[in-house]
């Protein structure tokens, strides 16, 4: 498939801000069963507006691969069919639940100002962002099960697929929550840091599971069943046109199969070793400057990731377009 | 249930592009507005079709077929392009079977052309809609036509008979019989779209001749080979007869 920039940086703005939300509430879980030092309402305040930030910005991101951004409302209709229609919906219900969350913490509400009154601290947030947690394992589900449900695409069609977009977003938003924590919380820098350490090594295995896999697809599509024709030497003389289609740009990466290879070791160096030993070194000198380029690098590193992502996905449709004439 | 749909007899099929054209021709002039076109006489011209006329080689020389492949959108049974849709653009009619895109419904978020097997779903890159063949919806029941005309533009134009166009859920339609007599497949059964559209293979016309049909064993008048020659003084009707 052709890696479209938008799509790929959708997947990877609103997995940081999911991830980012996600390490927010579970710092906030963990100091109200007294795991973790309590932190100021403006530290929750500032960590939503930064995920929201990067939801907002996901979304602005999407709207460039529509061909009519100003219809993006229809796309809500068909959610019992379409996981795309059911991620439409559930991403703004994230940024919706995430902004109530902040909003919460900003004017310091209480289950009590709504007449329930109880002893938690923060007990409104708990449950305004219980809701959100929902919606951010949503939303991945949806992401994932945009690429993985399409069952000829075979390097996407595994949960494998799912589990991998959830991991990443985790990955990187944790360690974005690690950087914050660095400026805002600094009694949180540990619990971020070997948290992200934690998600960054299992994805590595989930995501290397999954390289492993592709490398020993046997295409159930061939140019056999694509015609219909049953000989084992079949050959395209000609595609029908001379210039290029839709077909020819959409479904194929064009690049050149040396960069193709590189790009896979690009993201596995780039997304896994090199920011583990950056938030490594970073959270024992407790480095703000090390601990940002971890998370750039490692941000970098997932772009290159969903290029190749979509690069590698081989589309049946590609049998048909192999030869100009 | 009706479910209309195109045979294509890849038997008579010869490549001609006629079809490709004549669709072209109809469905950039109709009402649901034009399919776009960049430099068509320039250097890397490019544009929206319904239908591609392919031609692949089978076999090695000096024993080879040449199979032209005319591909279109096979309005699938269970099209894989429907559900996806977040809009409800894609839908499948339920009283003829036709997977139609609604041009003023459709985000051109292209998700239906991945996912569907065939590559025939061509986003119009002006009008930023998705567009495939419609099996001319806007003819076939057009009553201002002539009731012989009221085909797809495709079907009309091929010069050679090879496109079949009818109600393959009909047992005794026109389509329904050349699929079961003559051998009609769907491509790509592997994903389960049972696509509506259906290809009759190539075939070999040849005729078996026995020996004893050139050379008839029980002629009544004359065995044939070699006769032992009658002497020239026995009595001869003719030719044939020995007495
Ligand atoms: S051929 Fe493709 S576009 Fe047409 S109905 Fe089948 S899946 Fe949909
Ligand atoms: S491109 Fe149009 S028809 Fe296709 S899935 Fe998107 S909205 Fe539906």
């Amino acid at each position: 498939m052709h890696p479209a920039f938008s799509v790929i940086f959708l997947t990877t703005l609103i997995g940081v801000g999911q991830g980012l939300f996600l390490a927010l509430y579970t710092a906030q879980v963990y100091s109200t069963v007294e795991l973790l030092p309590a932190q100021p309402n403006s530290f929750y305040v500032l960590g939503s507006a930064i995920s929201f930030a990067l939801l907002f910005a996901g979304l602005v991101a999407s709207f460039f691969h529509l061909g009519h951004p100003e219809r993006a409302w229809r796309s809500a209709a068909r959610w019992r069919t379409s996981w795309l229609s059911r991620e439409v919906i559930v991403l703004p219900a994230l940024m919706g639940a995430v902004a109530v969350y902040g909003i919460v913490y900003h004017l310091d509400l209480r289950l009590k100002d709504f007449g329930f009154a109880t002893s938690v601290d923060g007990d409104l947030a708990l449950v305004v962002g219980a809701g959100g947690v929902a919606l951010s394992f949503l939303l991945f589900l949806c992401t994932g099960m945009i690429y993985a449900c399409i069952k000829f695409l075979q390097e996407w069609a595994t949960w494998l697929t799912v589990v991998n977009y959830t991991l990443f977003g985790l990955a990187s938003g944790f360690l974005l929550a690690t950087v914050y924590a660095a400026y805002q919380a600094p009694a949180l820098i540990y619990f971020y840091g070997v948290s992200t350490a934690v998600i960054t090594l299992v994805v590595c295995v989930t995501r290397v599971a999954s390289l492993i896999r592709n490398t020993r697809l046997r295409y159930k599509s061939t140019i056999q069943t694509a015609i219909g024709v049953r000989h084992a030497r079949i050959v395209q003389k000609s595609q029908g046109f001379m210039g290029g289609s839709f077909n020819t740009r959409d479904f194929f990466h064009g690049a050149a199969p040396w960069l193709f290879r590189s790009i896979k070791w690009v993201f596995l160096v780039l997304v896994f070793p090199l920011p583990l030993a950056l938030l490594s070194f970073g959270m024992i000198d407790r480095s703000v400057t090390l601990l940002t380029a971890a998370f750039v690098v490692q941000y970098l590193g997932l772009l290159a990731e969903r290029w190749f992502f979509f690069a590698q996905a081989n589309h049946p449709q590609n049998l048909y377009y192999q030869t100009i004439s | 249930m009706t479910q209309l749909a195109l045979v294509i007899d890849l038997n008579v099929c010869v490549g001609c592009h006629a079809c490709v054209t004549s669709c072209k021709e109809w469905n950039t002039s109709g009402e649901a507005g034009y399919l776009s076109d960049d430099r068509p006489y320039g250097e890397d011209p490019t544009g929206t079709f319904f239908n591609r006329v392919q031609t692949f080689e089978v076999g090695e020389f000096p024993n080879t077929d040449t199979v032209h492949f005319p591909k279109s959108c096979l309005h699938c049974e269970d099209p894989p392009c429907v559900p996806v849709c977040p809009t409800g653009a894609s839908y499948k009619r339920p009283e003829d079977g036709i997977v139609l895109v609604d041009y003023d419904k459709c985000i051109g978020c292209k998700y239906c052309a991945w996912a569907c097997p065939y590559g025939v779903r061509e986003i119009d890159e002006h009008q930023k809609v998705m567009k495939k063949c419609t099996l001319c919806v806007d003819r076939i029941y057009d009553a201002a036509l002539p009731e012989a005309e009221r085909k797809p533009a495709c079907v009309m134009a091929c010069p050679t008979s090879a496109r079949l166009f009818g109600d393959v859920h009909d047992p005794d339609s026109e389509v329904s019989i050349a699929i079961s007599e003559s051998g009609g497949y769907a491509l790509m059964p592997e994903w389960g779209t049972k696509p509506a559209n259906h290809y009759l293979p190539r075939r070999k016309t040849r005729i078996k001749i026995h020996d004893d049909e050139l050379m008839r064993a029980d002629n009544p008048l004359k065995k044939e080979g070699v006769q032992p020659k009658p002497d020239v003084k026995e009595p001869s009707l003719d030719d044939v007869t020995s007495w």
